[in-house]
């Protein structure tokens, strides 16, 4: 934690050479890494091998808590609690009851898909060492870039400075803690 | 050899974004309309106009609250009239930008990536107009969560069988589905407004609503398949939320509304009417604001079919509906059909049928679908047939049904005027504010169309 820096960040002007460094820093033996840019790059995830996330897992989970929600609560509510006789018709009608359990799987599963996704991401996180790179805020307009992290056991200032310089970067800038 | 793609490719029209952007110039000339301090004349008008018919709303809504729902002109038996018709109207022209943003994005189709905020947004406003009709019809609106089940001390609870219950979970979920849709899709830009904002609230306050979104490959990783299931989870929703407002009326046994076929004939009629609502937005906004380079003459030309099919899905189902009344053989079916084209509504019904199955067939030709003035008209006489449908479906089946001692006519009072034009003020007041505060095209969706983000594996190594 008390690390004085948090990591090396090189700069990039395309995507195209932002997965070439990410592809040759996995290489070169590095593994606490994160590329950033303003655009989702499919082959990015692909270098960094970031293709298995817990996302649809937790989306199918909610669909179906939401569904079984949905249906227990009309089951409970028309059966046991409060229960209507119109025209004869059974209680436990559940054709009827369709509808709303379709609507709550889909009204739960969209909420765990959001949550999901800020969990995984670890958002909001309003401060990140990342943000002390003045630079850093055209990542979200139109520069690519490549953070080396101090936690990274091969993590060697100089060297790993060296290395990022080898890849042609616009700049090499460390990232404060 | 290598000359021969390039001559099936140049068709300069099939351009989704123009040539000459840069990952810069987009984003730049996107966040300059979010971030400039002036402001166009044309937005000062369109807002003054929303916010004084936002103000006659209001009015209609306190003459509403203090005199109750006969302040409009619902008398026996017409109990449902302007309310619903408006209900159904806007809930339908909301189901383009869902449509766009989720059914387009499974399809891969990628010239929605310039259309789909603004549609979403225009989703999420028709829908809040849309919600507004049935609560206030409530008569005590202020009491409308006893709609929810829920635990009280009256001890009653829905009755989960009917359809106006049904109806209810359907439209808030897909009010609440479509803001965490739109606001996962706005995360990233709303971090681009933050790093380019020089005045420290706006920092601040984009700062807040991007929760430190940082364009991280691990981030996008899991934001990729979060928009997707997204999407999948919006598109059989979008399908569901207009057949679930059409139970409204199948599930009652008024002749005229008691039909099997009504759900995929009220889907595509609010997609018909969507499009066009798109159509109408866009048209403007793209004119005023230089955009044309974004929202090009490809997207109107898309949206126009888009438009045109789904019209001639809808005037399928005029023909549809005249030939099952009569096929039924049920007298009471046929009267109402036959009322509805020469009873007293005969005028609506025919002015419907002039802008919803002949209208639309002008957009076969491409002279018409590129003249974006002829595409502005067309779409505002679609978004008028759209209205006559629905008032004729309720209107008129009401007014004549079975008991031919029960007739009656229905005329609409000022105060119907004043909530109808009070809501479409409502949609432009906040269509508006949006465009002022948050960028109307998705930035980094733009971005991943221009040729350059293209990662290029053999160059790279």
């Amino acid at each position: 934690m008390n690390k004085p820096i948090y990591g090396v960040m090189a700069e990039f002007d395309s995507p195209t050479e932002l997965v070439a460094a990410a592809r040759a820093a996995r290489e070169k033996g590095y593994r606490k890494l994160d590329a950033y840019s303003p655009f989702p790059i499919e082959e990015l995830s692909d270098a960094l091998h970031l293709h298995h996330n817990k996302l649809p897992l937790i989306v199918l989970i909610g669909g179906i808590v939401g569904g079984a929600l949905g249906y227990l609560l009309q089951y409970w509510v028309s059966v046991v609690y409060y229960p209507i006789n119109v025209a004869g018709r059974p209680l436990h009608s559940w054709p009827s009851y369709i509808v709303i359990t379709f609507e709550m799987t889909i009204l739960l599963a969209a909420i765990s898909a959001v949550l999901g996704l800020l969990a995984l991401c670890g958002l909001p996180m309003p401060y990140h060492p990342t943000f002390n790179v003045p630079r850093f805020a055209l990542a979200s307009r139109n520069r690519f870039f490549l953070c080396i992290e101090a936690a990274d056991p091969l993590f060697d200032m100089a060297r790993t400075c060296e290395f990022l310089e080898t890849l042609e970067p616009r700049e090499v800038s460390e990232v404060a803690n | 050899m290598p000359d021969e793609p390039q001559v099936i490719h140049s068709p300069e029209t099939k351009r989704i974004i123009a040539p000459g952007y840069t990952f810069g110039t987009v984003t730049d000339q996107i966040a300059t309309v979010v971030l400039t301090k002036k402001t166009p004349i044309f937005w000062m008008a369109c807002f003054a106009v929303g916010f004084g018919l936002l103000l006659v709303f209001l009015l209609a809504v306190a003459q509403l609250l203090f005199r109750g729902v006969g302040v409009w002109g619902e008398r026996s038996p017409t109990f449902w009239a302007w309310d619903i018709t408006n209900f159904v109207w806007w809930i339908g022209i909301g189901h383009a930008g869902t449509l766009i943003s989720a059914i387009l994005l499974l399809l891969n189709q990628r010239w929605r990536n310039s259309i789909n905020r603004f549609a979403e947004a225009m989703t999420l406003f028709a829908v809040a107009c849309a919600g507004m009709y049935p609560i206030l019809h409530l008569g005590r609106p202020w009491v409308m969560y006893w709609l929810f089940p829920y635990p009280n001390t009256m001890a009653i609870e829905p009755n989960f069988r009917s359809p106006l219950v049904w109806d209810v979970f359907a439209v808030s979920t897909y009010a609440t589905v479509s803001l965490l849709f739109w606001f996962v899709g706005l995360l990233p830009d709303l971090a681009t407004l933050r790093d380019r904002a020089n005045n420290r609230f706006l920092k601040f306050s984009y700062g807040i609503l991007a929760m430190g979104w940082r364009g991280s490959a691990k981030h996008w990783s899991v934001y990729e398949t979060a928009s997707l299931l997204l999407a999948g989870i919006a598109t059989p929703l979008v399908l569901s939320v207009h057949t679930v407002v059409s139970f409204d009326f199948t599930i009652g046994i008024v002749p005229g509304w008691h039909s099997t076929f009504f759900p995929p004939y009220f889907v595509a009629g609010a997609i018909y009417s969507g499009f066009a609502m798109v159509l109408a937005l866009a048209i403007p906004l793209r004119a005023v604001y230089g955009l044309e380079g974004l929202i090009t003459d490809k997207h109107l030309d898309n949206s126009a079919k888009v438009m045109m099919a789904t019209g001639l899905i809808v005037g399928y189902s005029y023909i549809m509906e005249a030939f099952s009344a009569w096929y039924s053989g049920n007298v009471y079916e046929q009267a109402a059909m036959w009322h509805r084209m020469t009873g007293p509504y005969k005028y609506q019904y025919w002015v419907l049928i002039a802008c919803n199955v002949i209208a639309p067939n002008a957009l076969w030709f491409k002279k018409i679908r590129s003249s974006p003035a002829i595409l502005f008209v067309w779409s505002l006489i679609v978004l008028v047939g759209m209205w006559l449908e629905r008032f004729v479906i309720i209107v008129s089946s009401l007014a004549q049904d079975n008991l031919v001692s029960s007739w009656g006519m229905f005329h609409a009072t000022r105060w119907d005027w004043a909530t109808y034009l009070g809501t479409i003020g409502l949609f432009l007041f906040l269509f508006f504010l949006f465009i002022r505060l948050l960028p109307m095209i998705s930035i980094f969706e733009v971005r991943t169309l221009l040729p350059q983000a293209k990662v290029d594996e053999e160059a790279g190594g």
